[in-house]
């Protein structure tokens, strides 16, 4: 099909699906909500929205799309920040919101099979009266769905030590552009022939559609506790963290700020964070109780030794959620000081972000752009938030070269265009300098192998060789994101 | 010692691929047991050795597939840290890229991740003769498909591996192992309770009417959680592991057909005869038997597992079990992408791919 589907094209196809009427959205309003996900920069009202209700109607879709030649774009919550569910004009936006059920809960095996509109949070929600939990915690955790943390990978603060959304499910279930329904992984620790979960998750709904995710539980820890450090400089911060890392030490979150991310995030909500501060370090600590009192005191030795100048352990968990809570505003704090922001995901190897913060201060001053970092620092995820104004002639311009810079700066030392985020549209272009073109077109064999005609997710996460020019990046204008409720770090 | 053979081998493949003659890909040839045998010329990877980067502040390694597995532990060890999946030794020639490859994982497995759970990224040489970098050096890393954990336990017939960077862990800072006398059933069902609260095991394996459980962290709470267990210290602890992990128990000495069963952990004992070795809390069990092929599968299956034929097999049964065939469609043309020719360990895994 091409640009030019007409409302008469859309009445013969939607009579050909066979879908009850109240799982069809073709009305211009009801199309609109759709229009974007978390990434409000890209958007496009959809042809066709179809909210399917069984996975039988799923596969009668997607069969009937293969059949029609009709692009099918995914979506589960639209809180990703890539663009990776941005509708297309001549296409279907396959809402997976409905199958919004928690299945079955198999404490034996500390197992929950959901359907992949279940939201983050929700799985956590249902086993914590057996004293289990789901661990990865992306921030939008509230609002995002499963099934779209396994198309992106999802991360969250604690990666490090409990690894990202690959690292804690069992098994999906995925319908195929053609129709075919496929059992992936399973309940047992691994499973015959290739590690298709693998290859799955984070393919950003290019590979399948996915309908069904067991995911692993783990223990709630017996106690959790966590240490704010200030320090005078960024670089005596990063090698504090390389110390504790260097100690044995393996804590469930290790987040560092540096000054202009401290200061919004201070005035806005009043966190305790020391405002005269170059760098500030929390460093969570989870496990037993012996255990965790053993590595509090040993970190805490080793950051005085390191040059923390203001070292503070939150004695309960009420000052606990408050050391948290400054960093988890850090974004919508940077949006109250500065008209727009443009957020980086990129990640690097920890050794060298002295080298990379350094640059990126220098180059901030070339640009006259103030960036705020905040930082993954225990994974090396680094989100810099450019401060600019849309409505300068120029600005716009000027940070969209600054951020690709920093992005060419983050392959340069050996690390990644995007740590969580995933590529998405927004990211597509920056795919060119991190891919070669053999790397891309091996990219394009396997998409080929699971939908041999391209229709899944069309023009997303991985480019065209004919597509290679300019990098893209995440805007926010007036510290409005779509989702002003949702926590981002 | 150091040497970069990537543009011979890659050379080798492409002209390989060109002639359409099939290649084996060998490391240290420590499990050339496993799997079916395949044809073709040999590509000998040992020699492609050396580690490239590792800094420990970063808990990563990135090193050549030939480097010797026992060098890359030795290096880890000497900075206090470890492969968190506990590769298995079953010679002293293991490589690095044979573990990847192989996608086996110790003791450790169902508390620390698996093989591919440790991988960031690989350099690969696809069947074409294209050397391709997939993942990288970094913890969080979502560009692109992630073909490189794609490559954990494909036993080469995707790709030849060049290098791999894994993320490494800490070791613990003490170890006990604990030893209690139970039938397998009741060891079962404990696995399952001690596995849902929040105590620091690192392996759970029951042999021969008794429980070994592993506890590491810092000393006061692997002290704590034993006398939470109430369990009796069982001596030379760290042998028994090493002895599981590599096979050197007298149980994988046996005649019979040594098959490795991956069930959901909490599976209730299975009604096969033979001798049991049950490790992972559960998830893993080696049975030794007399079966038959299909009936051992057939209730496997029938639990939601798996059943992986790991020695001393009848050279006609299938290695492993066999796929459903939609899901086996998609193996082949995965297969088909990466090795287009089908030259790479051709049969190794199953006949067709």
């Amino acid at each position: 099909m091409n640009e030019t589907a007409t409302v008469m094209e859309r009445e013969d196809f939607i009579a050909g699906l066979g879908l009850p009427p109240h799982c069809i959205l073709s009305e211009d309003s009801e199309l609109r909500p759709y229009e974007c996900d978390g990434l409000s920069a890209y958007q496009q009202v959809p042809w066709l929205v179809l909210l399917p209700e069984t996975v039988q109607q799923v596969q009668s879709i997607l069969g009937y799309c293969h059949q029609r030649k009709v692009a099918v774009v995914a979506r589960g919550a639209g809180t990703g920040l890539s663009g990776g569910a941005l509708p297309l004009a001549n296409g279907v936006l396959l809402s997976l919101a409905r199958f919004n059920s928690i299945l079955d809960i198999d404490l034996d095996n500390r197992l929950a099979r959901v359907q992949p509109g279940v939201r983050n949070l929700a799985i956590s929600q249902a086993v914590a009266q057996h004293g289990l939990y789901y661990a990865p915690d992306p921030s939008s955790q509230i609002a995002c769905s499963i099934g779209g943390n396994v198309a992106e990978n999802a991360g969250g603060v604690h990666c490090l030590k409990y690894g990202l959304t690959v690292h804690n499910i069992a098994q999906v279930k995925v319908v195929c552009m053609d129709g075919e329904l496929l059992n992936i992984g399973s309940h047992a620790l691994d499973s015959a022939g290739y590690d298709l979960l693998a290859l799955m998750t984070g393919s950003e709904g290019l590979l399948g559609v996915i309908v069904e995710v067991t995911v692993r539980l783990l223990p709630v820890p017996e106690t959790a506790q966590v240490l704010l450090a200030a320090f005078d400089s960024v670089e005596t911060a990063g090698h504090a963290v390389a110390g504790i890392i260097s100690a044995g030490i393996l804590p469930a979150g290790l987040e560092m700020m540096d000054s202009l991310a401290i200061r919004a995030a201070e005035d806005f909500v009043h966190a305790g964070y020391p405002h005269d501060a170059a760098a500030i370090l929390l460093c969570e600590l989870d496990g037993t109780q012996a255990e965790v009192e053993t590595r509090i005191s040993e970190v805490q030795e080793l950051l005085t030794d390191m040059g923390a100048r203001d070292l503070r352990l939150a004695h309960d968990d009420q000052e606990r959620q408050k050391f948290w809570a400054g960093r988890k505003a850090a974004f919508p704090a940077v949006g109250r000081i500065s008209p727009d922001y443009y957020c980086m995901d990129g990640t690097i190897p920890r050794k060298h972000l002295g080298k990379v913060l350094s640059t990126i201060s220098q180059w901030s001053s070339e640009y006259n752009l103030p960036v705020a970092n905040v930082f993954h620092a225990g994974d090396g995820n680094l989100h810099p938030l450019i401060l600019y104004d849309a409505n300068k002639p120029g600005e716009l311009e000027r940070t969209e070269e600054f951020g690709g810079r920093i992005l060419e700066l983050c392959i340069e030392v050996g690390g990644t265009i995007t740590g969580e985020h995933g590529v998405g549209m927004e990211k597509i272009n920056q795919m060119c300098v991190q891919f070669n073109e053999n790397e891309l077109q091996q990219f394009h064999a396997i998409k080929k192998a699971f939908d041999p005609h391209g229709l899944l997710n069309p023009g997303k996460a991985i480019p065209t060789l004919a597509r290679c020019a300019e990098f893209g990046r995440m805007h926010v204008h007036g510290g409005e994101l779509p989702f002003p409720e949702l926590e981002r770090f | 010692m150091q040497r970069d053979l990537t543009d011979s081998m890659r050379e080798r493949i492409a002209s390989a691929s060109a002639g359409k003659t099939p290649v084996s890909i060998c490391g240290g040839n420590s499990k050339n047991f496993y799997g079916h045998p395949c044809e073709g010329e040999t590509i000998d990877v040992s020699q492609h050795s050396g580690v490239l980067e590792y800094e420990p502040s970063e808990l990563v390694i990135h090193a050549r597939a030939g480097t010797a597995l026992a060098d890359i532990e030795n290096l880890l060890s000497q900075h206090r840290q470890m492969l968190a999946f506990e590769p298995p030794h079953f010679s002293s020639t293991g490589t690095l890229g044979g573990a990847v490859a192989s996608g086996l994982a110790g003791p450790g497995r169902p508390f620390a991740g698996s093989v591919r759970d440790s991988v960031l990224g690989v350099g690969l040489i696809n069947g074409r003769g294209d050397s391709l970098n997939f993942g990288g050096r970094v913890m969080k890393n979502v560009a692109g498909y992630d073909v490189s954990r794609l490559m954990a336990g494909a036993l080469g017939t995707l790709g030849l591996l060049t290098d791999v960077s894994l993320k490494v862990l800490p070791k613990p800072a003490s170890e006990y192992t604990l030893r209690q006398a139970c039938p397998q059933q009741d060891a079962i069902l404990r696995f399952a309770q001690w596995m849902a609260k929040p105590l620091p095991l690192s392996a759970a394996c029951w042999f021969d009417g008794h429980l070994y459980l592993r506890l590491s962290g810092t000393e006061t709470a692997v002290r704590q959680a034993q006398h939470q267990l109430g369990d009796t210290l069982m001596e030379q602890a760290s042998g028994w592991w090493t002895a599981i992990r590599d096979q050197q128990h007298g149980f994988f000495q046996r005649q019979a057909a040594l098959w490795r069963l991956s069930v959901p952990p909490a599976t209730p004992p299975l009604a096969i005869s033979g001798e049991w070795l049950i490790d992972w809390a559960g998830g893993q069990r080696w049975l030794s038997s007399d079966e038959s092929a299909a009936s051992i599968r057939r209730m496997t299956a029938s639990v939601g597992g798996h059943a992986t034929l790991f020695r001393n097999g009848d050279p006609s049964t299938d290695i492993f079990h066999p796929l459903p065939a939609p899901l086996f469609k998609l193996h082949r043309r995965l297969k088909q992408a990466l090795d287009p020719n089908g030259i790479l360990n051709p049969g190794r895994m199953y006949k067709g791919l």
